[in-house]
């Protein structure tokens, strides 16, 4: 959708809420004293939610010092092919006969960039630092306050039996295996992997770099 | 060396229940597999794929459904390398995003969308000058927020304050979530990624954990101010991508060889996106990174690098429609005489990187040995607090450092109005904007190069202090930095020479008044260049643009320290009959001969062999094969899965047919699949060259060494690195983890 047209719809839907107020007023009264900020507020709402995408599009033209007009910058939302000094620099400094050696010195880029993205990447990002904060502070400080219960288990639990495997002794514990004893012991091998590695990392400093 | 450990109780359940939680579970280890911090047999893994390949070849011509799955396998490579380019190029464009947005949190704040940075943010306002083209009411530093007043003394020091604190915040976070999840993520990961593809085995250092933990962290540091820049790192995410996809296939997941085939193309993927270079990334990891790189994996990585960056130009996080990171365009020439100042950066890159290199092996050390090492956490934060409050004043360090060397290397044409572009223009020019003749220097140029100069010295020293810390952390940036402050700095002075003394006799020829004849930037650029080259020594790598290609391109690192490649005396084996440690014997034999489950079952747990000759009998200890140490538990302790009915009598046989017995014994083990029956020999008269060789070129794990036809023992890769640091006179007991 080209900018033009997404102007065009703007004012069409305008137009539709002038038509609409006129036809439900009994007196003849103008829209603007019935509902004034209801239509102004509703535009402006339509008017953002364009802006969004509308404007992640511009044309920006730098221009110099010349003679005596100091330099400026001018922002327009125009499409590729409409991106250079005559379409963009609105109004002209200059007179007439002086306008191309003025937009010589100018320079024009076209540049777009995606608002949504910048916006999803941010907000995501923020979550994922929260969620591990809080894992971390529950790994800090709430979880060895619930392992203090269990730790009379703690030696059972982690026995190793280095022997063959026995088949599963009692098939009411091995039952027991559910998703969260699973999730448990899960757990409990990669904190221990984190202590192993933290032993090689921040004790014995055995990294390269 | 202790046998293999297996952390915790197997918790596979023979009746199979709950699959869908079966990854909670510890994966059981195959036979096959390797050790943590111990090497990979290349042949094993080289004649394992070729067997697998062999086996589908032949099985295709069965039928279509097999036609098929031979097809599917053929372009599984394919298939990861695009995922490998996808995810590495979102996480790229994840950390570009983040960084720009945090980096100007320490400034300031967006108030009409608080996720958009500052350059963002005055996006769309037509409030920008031309003096001031970053200045819009949208976006507010801290004090204006906070107090209503932009300007004076109590708004500079409330900035300050702010800056310092955000600094300090970011760091602190980085560095504790590095502790407490993923200890593996600091560091660039360099060093260890050439470790790891040249054979070794470091576990959990390509995790799922540490790819999030390194991205997110990663972010943190690079925000918080800190000189160090994230291209490093992105290797290394680029590589744990690598390793989480090779998971989905077991072509690659069981075959060590074979997996590293695929880290090779990631690490050209990690490149490709951290500049923006896809052919940079290829051959970055040809010359710098792999270690078997055959030309299959060439045209991968090249697949990997392109599908990286196409994806980071889709997210589009420079806004601009570039890929690359520094973009500029020089259109003049640069003459013969220039030579002497760009030989001049030459020497000051050399002269830097040694500076570097010293300082910062003797801050390591320190930190390895005093009580430095013992705060991590109190050491990253400190180091971020001198960096910000030292860092804050002098407006080229404030700001981050790849903002920097972008505006250094900017060439200054008639658009530019910062301090740097401050000449004294003739105000009828009207030449177009890349080709201003050289302009004499306005204050402003002046006051740039001290705060320049200042600059210089802050980052040299300040990046002593930096690298190493427990952080992600990596280097091209800051070095880049460094000579492109030195390298600006040396243009302009050239220029301003060329312009005031244009009748010198060296200016003469060259420089005409009114022409453009020196670039300021393009020094700038040489000075960059000069000094990415040199902080590489200790790991033996080089600025891939600077260098051909070396003939020997399977040059390995042996275990973490680089080693040389002389030695002096070529030592044979017969002067070291069992390695330089004198140890007790390093094998134990089995023999062809029956033997019950139950007497290995001994054998493996009084001792801690690191492999089992297999001999005919112990009356003739004619040779048959080879067993790895580590396989014949692991082997043993699977079989009640394999064949049923093995139980502790059983009787264990290593030829091809059972051996005869009464049908009233239980089933027996067949272990034939475990023996390597063609293991390298050598002989005892083998010079060590030779020997040092063969291990390199071959990839070999170990060696048997024979005499007159007897075997004599085992000579390890381990064993020869030990050696070779004693002729060097440096510690044996470094070679790690022993």
């Amino acid at each position: 959708m080209s900018p033009t047209a997404d102007g065009k719809k703007l004012f069409v839907w305008r137009e539709v809420v002038v038509l609409m107020d006129l036809s439900l007023l009994p007196d003849g009264r103008g829209t603007n004293s019935f509902c004034p900020g209801w239509e102004g507020s509703a535009t402006t709402m339509h008017q953002n939610f364009l802006q969004n995408n509308f404007e992640d599009v511009r044309c920006k033209c730098i221009c110099p010092p010349y003679r005596n007009i100091t330099g400026h910058i001018y922002n327009r939302n125009v499409s590729q092919k409409d991106c250079n000094c005559l379409h963009v620099v609105e109004p002209m400094p200059v007179p007439g006969h002086d306008v191309e050696a003025y937009c010589l010195l100018c320079e024009c880029k076209y540049e777009e960039r995606s608002s949504n993205t910048i916006k999803v990447t941010i907000i995501i990002y923020l979550s994922v630092v929260g969620a591990l904060l809080l894992y971390m502070l529950f790994l800090l400080l709430v979880d060895p306050l619930i392992r203090k219960h269990d730790a009379y288990t703690q030696p059972l639990h982690n026995e190793e039996d280095s022997e063959e495997m026995r088949p599963p002794v009692d098939s009411a514990a091995a039952k027991a295996n559910t998703v969260l004893e699973r999730v448990e012991g899960a757990q409990q091998r990669w904190k221990k992997q984190v202590q192993e590695q933290r032993k090689t990392v921040f004790d014995r400093h055995k990294m390269l770099s | 060396i202790s046998p293999a450990e297996l952390a915790s109780t197997p918790t596979e359940e023979p009746n199979g229940s709950g699959h869908l939680m079966d990854f909670l579970d510890e994966p059981f280890p195959d036979v096959g597999t390797y050790e943590d911090f111990h090497t990979i047999d290349w042949l094993r893994e080289k004649s394992r794929d070729t067997d697998r390949h062999r086996k589908i070849t032949s099985k295709s011509k069965e039928s279509l459904w097999e036609l098929i799955k031979s097809l599917l396998d053929a372009w599984s490579g394919w298939v990861v390398m695009l995922l490998i380019g996808l995810l590495s190029g979102t996480l790229a464009g994840v950390i570009d995003l983040a960084v720009d947005w945090m980096t100007d949190l320490k400034e300031g704040v967006c108030l009409t969308a608080f996720w958009y940075s500052h350059e963002q943010c005055c996006w769309t306002s037509n409030e920008t000058t031309f003096d001031d083209r970053d200045k819009c009411p949208q976006w507010q530093k801290w004090a204006e927020l906070m107090t209503g007043h932009a300007e004076g003394a109590g708004a500079y020091v409330l900035n300050y304050l702010l800056y310092v604190m955000w600094a300090l915040l970011f760091s602190f976070l980085a560095v504790s979530l590095v502790r407490v999840f993923a200890p593996y993520a600091c560091g660039s990961g360099i060093p260890e990624i050439k470790t790891i593809l040249s054979g070794f085995i470091i576990r959990g250092y390509l995790g799922k954990w540490t790819l999030l933990i390194k991205t997110v962290t990663l972010v943190l540091a690079v925000s918080s101010g800190l000189s160090l820049g994230k291209e490093g790192p992105l290797v290394h995410v680029a590589c744990c991508c690598g390793n989480l996809f090779c998971s989905l296939f077991s072509k690659y997941s069981k075959n060590e060889g074979k997996r590293r085939e695929v880290l090779s193309a990631a690490a050209a993927a990690g490149v490709s996106v951290a500049f923006g270079a896809p052919i940079g990334g290829v051959l970055f990891s040809l010359e710098e990174v792999s270690y078997y790189f055959p030309l299959k994996t060439l045209w991968r990585s090249f697949f990997a690098a392109l599908v990286a960056a196409f994806t980071l130009r889709a997210i589009n996080p420079f806004g601009n429609s570039r890929l690359v990171l520094f973009y500029v365009e020089y259109h003049t020439p640069w003459y013969m005489a220039e030579l002497v100042p760009f030989i001049l950066l030459g020497v000051f890159g050399g002269l830097w990187g040694t500076l570097f290199i010293r300082a910062n092996i003797a801050w390591c050390r320190r930190r390895k040995t005093t009580l430095l090492g013992k705060y991590p956490v109190l050491e990253v934060i400190a180091v971020t607090g001198i960096t910000a409050v030292l860092a804050f004043p002098n407006p080229y360090t404030r700001r981050s450092t790849s903002e920097l060397i972008s505006e250094l290397f900017n060439d200054c044409g008639a658009l530019e109005s910062s301090q740097l572009c401050d000449y004294v223009n003739n105000p009828n020019m009207s030449r177009p904007v890349d080709d201003i003749p050289d302009r004499p220097a306005g204050p402003g140029v002046y006051n740039a190069l001290w705060q320049l100069a200042l600059a210089l010295v802050f980052k040299i020293v300040i990046t002593i202090f930096t690298f190493g810390m427990k952080i992600p952390s990596g280097l091209f940036i800051p070095s880049m930095a460094v000579g492109a402050i030195a390298g600006r700095i040396v243009g302009i002075a050239v220029e301003q020479m060329a312009y005031h003394h244009h009748d010198w006799l060296i200016f003469k020829n060259w420089c005409r008044p009114g022409a453009d004849c020196v670039t300021p930037g393009l020094y700038a650029m040489v000075g960059a260049a000069a000094c990415l080259g040199e902080p590489r020594r200790p790991q033996k790598r080089s600025s891939p643009l600077l260098r051909q290609s070396r003939p020997e391109k399977r040059s390995r690192k042996k275990g973490l320290n680089g080693t040389s490649r002389e030695e002096s005396t070529p030592p044979t084996l017969a002067t070291d009959e069992r390695g330089p440690r004198g140890k007790a014997p390093l094998w134990a034999f089995l023999t062809q001969d029956p033997t019950r489950v139950e007497e290995l079952e001994a054998l493996i747990k009084d001792t801690d062999y690191k492999g089992f000759r297999v001999v005919i009998s112990r009356e003739s200890e004619r040779f048959m094969g080879f067993v790895q140490g580590r396989d014949l538990p692991l082997a043993i302790r699977k079989s009640p899965f394999k064949q049923d009915g093995v139980v502790s009598s059983s009787v264990v046989y290593f030829t091809e047919d059972a051996p005869l017995l009464p049908p009233t014994n239980p089933q027996p083990l067949k272990l034939r699949r475990i023996l390597n029956l063609s293991p390298f020999t050598v002989t005892d008269h083998t010079p060590m060259e030779t020997v040092v060789d063969i291990f390199r070129k071959l990839g070999l794990r170990q060696c048997l060494v024979t005499r007159s036809g007897r075997l004599l023992g085992i000579i390890t890769k381990k064993d020869v690195l030990r050696h070779m640091a004693q002729m060097m006179n440096q510690d044996p007991e470094s070679i790690m983890f022993n």
